[in-house]
């Protein structure tokens, strides 16, 4: 199954090596890993999909627990929580194409953030599901390339990492 | 006054009380050798090659139970020692590990003797850091002793650019605590599962304790003695854990697993308690997962949460100090109305009988397992036995039975040959006093020849016990067994006159090649308390290791010596005990 793990760690050279080592060392799966400062300068927060059974993901998050620099870890998908992913796509539309093209991004309320000759640039952020769907329907265009941020979540309500 | 970088550095090891660093100088690091060489409270041992070092200190560790130090340059320095660092994490040491770096402006460049020692080190420390600021330089190694003792142990390394260890600064009194926000090893034990636990313990039929590393490492001989004693269960114990339950008392079964005893795996497999302390269920424990303790269920008590249900599923795990949950344990169960286990007693016993260490002796050679009962006794089962990996590493293993915790001091998880020699003169250094032995093979020491050298120099008198039966044992009895005899690379010709090797070392060489001559030899070596003394045993190149369990095999699946089919106990109706 799919998990979402939300990791705080401190805000030091290094850190992200500690985590992407541990996944690889010990061939755990990594789906998507994001990482960026918090409000807090001396703190990076990383949100990894990752999947496996519950076993698995147990030993994920005891695993990253041990790292001495992991000041917290949780398991999202446990709780309820957003998450969001955002995505740049580049098209090659054809003039007929145009029409469909602005009605899609209508249609999935995204935006066209980059217009040149013949292309568009068009960014969308939502759930990965939303953002594969965006994909597919743009199937009749010419995808020139992608670039996905990879999932970042936070938990609903009061419940704070 | 402004001191350096490396002056710090030395008054902080002085500040936690280090008594030896293990270590070998070169560019990177030689500020650092300076401090040492214009004071007298840290003293420096040379080892020959920086696998030593690690190795040495990883031995004094174990001995001492204090942490140990290496200090190595950048470069070579570090990358050879990061077999005894690998070594030491998997075994849970505490070590702390000082490597020079190439200066910080070169930081980089592929300078020379550069190499990233963090990046290399990583996945075989608990923890490792960069100083990047003179300032930081106590802070750190108050951080690197603080995390390499606590929680569960393990190596610690620290990489100092060489530029930090000249630069100067105003010395600031060292550290007396450290906060790391991070890391907070102090677990309380919850006292629910404390309950649940003793519930369990106090309803089963057939129990057994099934101890690990954690109670040597841990220092919870105390309380794991008085605990078995209370609830009179059999205990066994793991290659790691061996002498924190005495091995003579008639509660413990001796060592489980691989080459364990057949009453021991027996016990694992038709108990329907398992009690794992301080154990983390290693493949070479439970042989096939698929077949472990079909009927148990496991409590299961370690410092580290991840070690619970990474193999096997713990039904009661609980976090803590083995000590301090033993204690709560025997407090909780101390007026318990314990079932009746009698039955499972007689049936524990009818197992022993089979005596699984029984060897044929054969008229004219030297059996491995009868040197080390001559050791027991000609030390009285009191020395610090030290061991390479291999065959000799289990004869000692199963034919000296150990009563205290920190004399039995081997290479366990990582099997690390070439560690015997090094952690022999660790060992000795932490406990002069007391007779240490090196047991090992003509393949394994081999690898760390050199520090007879460095033996000599700091005055370390150990005695080898060379297991020399020509062949790469272990390879040798899997070659037998699964490869129809095929015995690839596993002899070693040409090996050197071990006798004119120790001499040309300065240290004394016997060989013994009849079995009348080995007592007297032994008894003759422990008697020479200042010398090293190389004792090159001729022994049986044709002996192999029983009882053992084959790859793949459950804990009822046993070979025994002399039989030639394997022991089965699949039929047992282990619920009618």
């Amino acid at each position: 199954m799919r998990h979402i793990i939300s990791v705080l760690v401190e805000n030091e050279a290094g850190a992200l090596s500690r985590v992407s080592g541990l996944f690889s060392a010990r061939g755990f799966n990594i789906e998507s890993l994001t990482v960026a400062q918090t409000n807090d300068p001396g703190l990076s927060r990383m949100t990894i999909v990752s999947s496996g059974n519950d076993r698995i993901i147990e030993q994920i998050v005891k695993q990253l627990n041990k790292l001495i620099d992991v000041v917290k870890v949780i398991d999202l998908t446990d709780q309820e929580h957003v998450e969001r992913e955002l995505m740049l796509v580049k098209v090659c539309v054809k003039k007929k194409d145009e029409l469909e093209v602005k009605q899609l991004v209508d249609i999935f309320s995204c935006k066209i953030v980059d217009v040149s000759d013949r292309t568009y640039t068009i960014e969308i952020a939502g759930k990965t599901r939303k953002i594969n769907a965006f994909l597919n329907a743009l199937d009749f265009a010419l995808v020139m390339e992608v670039s996905r941020t990879g999932v970042t979540g936070i938990s609903r309500g009061r419940t704070v990492l | 006054m402004e001191i350096n970088g490396a002056q710090i550095l030395i008054n902080s090891l002085k500040s936690e009380g280090v008594e030896y660093v293990f270590g070998y100088p070169g560019g990177a690091v030689l500020h650092i050798y300076d401090a040492l060489e214009i004071q007298d409270d840290v003293k420096h041992v040379l080892v020959r090659h920086e696998q030593g070092a690690a190795h040495a200190a990883d031995g004094y560790a174990r001995t001492s139970g204090k942490p140990g130090v290496v200090l190595v340059t950048s470069g070579p320095g570090i990358t050879n020692a990061v077999t005894g660092i690998a070594t030491a994490h998997m075994d849970s040491i505490p070590m702390v590990v000082i490597s020079g770096q190439v200066p910080s402006p070169l930081i980089g460049g592929d300078a020379f003797q550069e190499v990233d020692a963090v990046g290399i080190t990583r996945s075989c420390v608990k923890h490792n850091f960069l100083v990047k600021d003179i300032k930081d330089i106590a802070v750190t190694v108050k951080k690197a002793f603080h995390i390499a003792t606590t929680g569960r142990p393990g190596p610690v390394l620290i990489d100092i650019p060489k530029d930090i260890t000249i630069a100067q600064i105003e010395p600031k009194s060292y550290p007396e605590v450290v906060d790391i926000r991070s890391y907070k090893p102090t677990i309380k034990v919850s006292d629910r599962q404390i309950k649940k636990a003793a519930q369990l313990i106090a309803k089963s039929k057939r129990p057994i304790l099934y101890s690990g590393g954690g109670s040597v490492i841990g220092n919870a001989s105390k309380e794991l003695r008085e605990f078995t004693r209370l609830l009179n269960f059999p205990i066994t114990q793991t290659l790691m854990g061996l002498g924190a339950f005495p091995a003579t008392d008639d509660l413990s079964v001796g060592m489980l697993g691989m080459h364990g005893q057949y009453e021991a795996n027996m016990a694992m497999h038709g108990s329907d308690l398992v009690v794992a302390i301080g154990a983390r269920f290693d493949d070479r424990i439970t042989g096939n997962l698929s077949k472990f303790c079909p009927t148990a269920k496991i409590i299961h008590i370690d410092i580290d949460p991840s070690s619970i249900s990474k193999n096997v599923l713990a039904h009661i795990p609980i976090v803590g100090q083995v000590s301090t949950v033993l204690s709560a344990l025997t407090n909780e169960l101390k007026d318990a109305k314990l079932a009746d286990i009698s039955k499972w007693w007689k049936q524990i016993n009818d197992w022993r009988s089979v005596d699984s260490l029984a060897y044929q002796k054969t008229k004219g050679i030297i059996k491995p397992q009868t040197v080390i009962e001559a050791l027991y006794e000609v030390t009285k089962g009191e020395a610090i036995v030290t061991s390479d990996v291999g065959q000799h590493q289990m004869w000692a293993a199963q034919y000296y039975p150990f009563d205290e915790p920190r004399r039995w001091i081997n290479s366990g998880g990582l099997g690390t040959m070439g560690f015997g020699l090094p952690a022999a003169m660790g060992a000795k250094l932490a406990d002069p006093k007391r007779d240490v032995a090196c047991v090992t093979g003509e393949g394994s020491i081999q690898m760390m020849l050199q520090e007879l050298s460095t033996m000599l120099q700091y005055h370390t008198p150990v005695k080898i016990v060379n297991l020399n039966n020509g062949y790469l044992g272990m390879v040798r009895q899997w070659q037998e067994f699964f490869y129809e005899k095929r015995y690839a690379m596993s002899y070693m010709d040409a090996l050197p006159d071990f006798v004119k090797l120790a001499e040309s070392y300065g240290h004394m060489g016997v060989r013994v090649e009849k079995e009348a001559d080995l007592k007297p030899a032994l008894i003759e070596a422990f008697a020479q308390k200042e010398h090293t003394i190389f004792l090159d045993i001729m022994t049986d190149p044709t002996e192999n290791v029983f009882p053992m369990i084959p790859a793949g095999g459950a804990h009822c699946d046993m070979l025994l010596a002399g039989r030639d089919e394997m022991v089965s106990q699949n039929e047992t109706d282990f619920n009618a005990v």
